[in-house]
């Protein structure tokens, strides 16, 4: 029996009349990358929202490495140590990349109001070890170049890595990847393919993502759960869900409709 | 042209990050020590009312600049400021208690205005704190067995271990040393993870939060600091001016407060100061050219106001990182000269904050 992480069970979300999750339930275990896909609107951000306490769910339960998820406050999440990225890239956009990741260790802070007021040897101390950690995933990512450059003046591609790099300075045992590769061209897709293997297998990070692109989530995922319209489709291998014929109407209409896409003969 | 080479990361914690910074530095600090020497005594004043503006211009641009919370009642903790200490001298408080307990009325006062700010954002949050301004100031002007209403109170001088510190150098020195050494905390403070903090909340809430960052702690903290340094800057105003009366803390000085740090620039230090001397010298160059202004426009009597508001729309449009902002684009084309390029501050507009979550 693999160890697991987090415990999601018939979670549900209602938006005024819309229902945008309803009855989900899905297992994370330690150490697998676990992947939600589906077509728009399906609901998958809004279950990361659930997970990070942005939204409380009607009903349901999220139980993580023996919290009960559900009463922790949004801001108490990243102490237990999940990190998240988002869709729409939420940088902190006056500030520098180093700036960005620095503000990623916050949760490992050690010092008080008074100390940094004074700014006391040990908070100078603590400065140069946050900075060390940094550095870290700086190396790991390759930003070095782009160390004392401003978000804002940063093109698209660079941002998601920054944002990544941000989730991977709060050193979490379970990242949230919305859309990591949306954005990308392929070669910087076929580097987040390697990213998120190292993430997994030198990190020792659990990663649980939405996503698009088929070819990375064949590549790296272990698991697939698929949704349509706030339900579970189908879970399995990557392989197993692609295939499933409930995941292919979800994506390409019915059977039937599939037929009308074939030019008539002539 | 400067290359900082680092070969160690304390130099990027240092505040003083290279010879130049140093250099500079250090001869300013040695003007203002050695002012009363070679500056009159109208200008040794002039420069007095700098610095006290320069400490309450920190508390605003760390709460306006740094977190981007805006406060339109500022002024309000310059009065609590000064009423306390004039009230607390006047019953033979000794200076460092009146002076704490000028801060700590003001930052409690200050964390009360500030609960709004965790439900309500951006101009919403700017009418709550003018609302509260307009109710402090109401309070000073009705309260009239502690502040004597608005027949005004007088302000003794302030004693510190038994001497009584004069008007003049005395006194300037006393304010310099509190505004240099407000101005390292501000500083030691945003160099350090709560300053961070700050600066997340400003450019992102939702995932400022995420990253573990306290908002309602946070908030409550910047307005707390904001104003206990407008309660000091209050505190030595009171001794500055010598008599209080409350229109002195009406909406008016808090457009000051507000034009100070918007004009010296948003987010920098530099700005405060900047701006804090944009404050002081504007009416000293208005009433230099009242003279030679046509149709006696010199000699009416919200000249300063409108050329306050034409200047602040100017900025706005033309120049929003304020004088700072502008000192650093003719910093930057003296170090590149020839090679400066006209678009080289332009920045690209990212329309990608499609689906904010709120």
């Amino acid at each position: 029996m693999q160890d697991i992480l987090l415990s999601a069970k018939n979670l549900e979300v209602r938006f005024g009349g819309v229902v945008a999750v309803n009855d989900v339930s899905f297992d994370v275990r330690r150490g697998e990358v676990f992947t939600l896909i589906g077509p728009n609107g399906a609901g998958k951000t809004t279950v990361f929202n659930l997970i990070s306490r942005i939204y409380t769910p009607g009903n349901g339960s999220i139980h993580y490495d023996g919290h009960d998820l559900l009463a922790q406050p949004a801001h108490r999440i990243a102490a237990l140590g999940i990190a998240r990225t988002f869709q729409n890239i939420e940088l902190f956009e006056h500030a520098t990349v180093l700036q960005n990741l620095l503000i990623g260790r916050h949760v490992h802070r050690r010092t008080g109001l008074w100390s940094e007021l004074l700014f006391l040897p040990s908070v100078r101390a603590a400065e140069r070890e946050t900075r060390e950690k940094v550095e870290e995933v700086i190396d790991f990512l390759d930003l070095q170049h782009y160390r004392d450059t401003m978000i804002a003046g940063l093109p698209y591609g660079v941002r998601k890595v920054v944002e990544l790099g941000r989730a991977l300075a709060t050193a979490p045992k379970l990242l949230l990847l919305d859309e990591p590769s949306s954005g990308l061209n392929v070669e910087e897709t076929g580097d987040m393919v390697f990213w998120i293997q190292d993430i997994v297998h030198d990190l020792g990070i659990t990663v649980l993502m939405v996503e698009h692109d088929m070819s990375l989530v064949s590549a790296v995922s272990d698991r697939v759960l698929a949704m349509n319209q706030g339900e579970t489709l189908a879970l399995g291998s990557p392989a197993e869900v692609q295939s499933h014929p409930g995941v292919i109407e979800a994506y390409l209409g019915a059977v039937e409709d599939a037929s009308s896409l074939r030019r008539p003969a002539r | 042209m400067r290359f900082v080479f680092k070969t160690t990361y304390d130099q990027d914690i240092d505040l003083a990050q290279h010879g130049g910074h140093r250099l500079w530095y250090g001869l300013l600090l040695l003007a203002l020590f050695t002012a009363p020497l070679w500056l009159g005594a109208y200008g040794l004043s002039q420069l007095t009312f700098m610095l006290i503006y320069s400490v309450v211009g920190l508390g605003l641009m760390l709460l306006v600049g740094y977190t981007g919370l805006l406060s339109i009642g500022h002024a309000a903790f310059l009065g609590i400021g000064a009423y306390t200490q004039a009230v607390l001298a006047a019953q033979g408080w000794p200076l460092p208690l009146s002076l704490a307990a000028a801060a700590g009325l003001s930052a409690a006062v200050g964390i009360v205005v500030g609960l709004p700010a965790l439900r309500v954002k951006g101009i919403y949050l700017g009418i709550a704190t003018l609302a509260f301004g307009f109710i402090v100031e109401e309070v000073l002007a009705r309260w009239e067995a502690v502040t004597g209403g608005n027949a005004g109170m007088m302000v003794g001088r302030p004693e510190l271990l038994g001497w009584t510190i004069g008007s003049g150098a005395p006194f300037y020195f006393l304010c310099l040393v509190i505004t240099v050494g407000c101005t390292l905390l501000v500083l030691n403070l945003l160099r350090s993870p709560t300053g961070r903090a700050f600066v997340a909340i400003r450019d992102s809430e939702i995932s400022a939060q995420s990253m573990g960052i306290h908002l309602a702690y946070y908030k409550t903290l910047a307005f707390a600091l904001s104003a206990a340094l407008a309660g000091i800057g209050g505190a030595l105003y009171a001794h500055m001016i010598r008599f209080l009366s409350p229109e002195q803390f009406s909406i008016i000085q808090s457009i000051d407060l507000l034009l100070m740090v918007v004009i010296g620039g948003l987010g920098s230090i530099h700005g405060v100061f900047l701006g804090a001397i944009f404050l002081i010298g504007l009416p000293q160059l208005i009433s230099e050219i009242k003279d030679y202004l046509p149709w006696g426009i010199g000699d009416s009597p919200g000249l300063k106001l409108v050329i306050y508001g034409l200047v602040l729309v100017a900025f706005v449009l033309f120049e929003p990182w304020g004088l700072y902002g502008r000192w650093l684009k003719i910093r930057a084309w003296f170090m590149l000269f020839p090679f400066y390029r006209k678009g080289m501050f332009k920045r690209q507009k990212a329309f990608q904050k499609s689906d904010r979550l709120k």
